[in-house]
């Protein structure tokens, strides 16, 4: 495996942090799915999609890393608990928390995980190893420029889904329509 | 130990995928539910940036759509749980069943 050595920054302790963010992410994916209470789920969340923004910024994306900090951690969770607390959840905790078909969404669950293991195995060869170092200095103008350039049309489609989205939002949520 | 290659991300991101699976498919509260989804659109994003870095910004730009779409999904799917939970109060999908014969 190649690495171009770029002037600047070099990569430290490589090995150290992906395993220490990725551990991070799937530990809080644990507490998501197995806690009682929503807003420790919601809590772990958070924590997971801050350690995968820091995943992101290992795989050369500042950018990604920097919408998913804000958008994600900070615009979508907030919604996530502010609906939390709407919905008065404190009788939900006392009951059963796991529905009628654990055992057959897990075992579903765990036939997927050994279908992506069968992937993984086979197909080890076809990923390559070469790793070009990418530049990262003007990865946010360059993705600006595809945004407005090459993607332009799926651009305008994402704001008005977004004004679809706001508009169901305010209607579905107010007391009298 | 091996170099850290495309590989062990893609490995990361398919264990986020089926912790979130096993979510959607196993609780019972909607909210966590949901919580779930966004575990499973992460770990696609996941996996989008590890491939971004070998075939170049196309990756990045479909993520930062995908997160603008969970944006969109979770901001609806919360309305309709909110307009739910107003008639019946309750949040768990068992007991959302007024369509069932």
């Amino acid at each position: 495996m190649q690495q171009a050595v770029q002037p600047g920054m070099q990569p430290v302790a490589t090995t150290f942090f992906f395993y220490l963010l990725s551990g991070l992410t799937l530990l809080s994916g644990v507490f998501v799915i197995v806690r009682k209470n929503p807003v420790h789920s919601a809590l772990a969340l958070i924590f997971g999609l801050l350690a995968q923004a820091g995943l992101y910024l290992m795989l050369y994306a500042p950018f990604v890393a920097g919408v998913q900090i804000i958008l994600y951690a900070g615009g979508i969770m907030v919604l996530f608990l502010f609906v939390i607390m709407l919905v008065n959840l404190e009788r939900s905790q006392r009951e059963e928390q796991f529905n009628k078909q654990w055992l057959v969404g897990l075992l579903a669950a765990i036939a997927l995980g050994g279908l992506f293991i069968v992937v993984y195995v086979k197909g080890k060869n076809l990923f390559p190893y070469r790793i070009a170092q990418p530049v990262e200095t003007n990865n946010t103008q360059q993705i600006g420029v595809m945004l407005y350039g090459q993607y332009m049309f799926a651009f305008e489609i994402a704001s008005l889904l977004l004004l679809v989205a706001i508009i169901g939002a305010v209607v579905m949520a107010k007391k009298r329509i | 130990m091996a170099p850290i290659g495309t590989l062990h991300y893609l490995v990361v991101a398919a264990a986020l995928f089926i912790l979130g699976v096993i979510g959607v498919l196993t609780r019972r509260n909607v909210v966590i539910i949901l919580m779930s989804i966004e575990l499973i659109l992460n770990a696609v994003n996941l996996n989008l940036v590890a491939f971004s870095r070998l075939w170049g910004l196309h990756g990045q730009v479909f993520a930062i759509f995908v997160i603008t779409d969970a944006a969109a999904e979770a901001a609806v799917g919360l309305g309709i749980l909110i307009a739910f939970f107003r008639n019946k109060e309750t949040v768990n999908v068992d007991e959302i069943d007024l369509l069932k014969w």
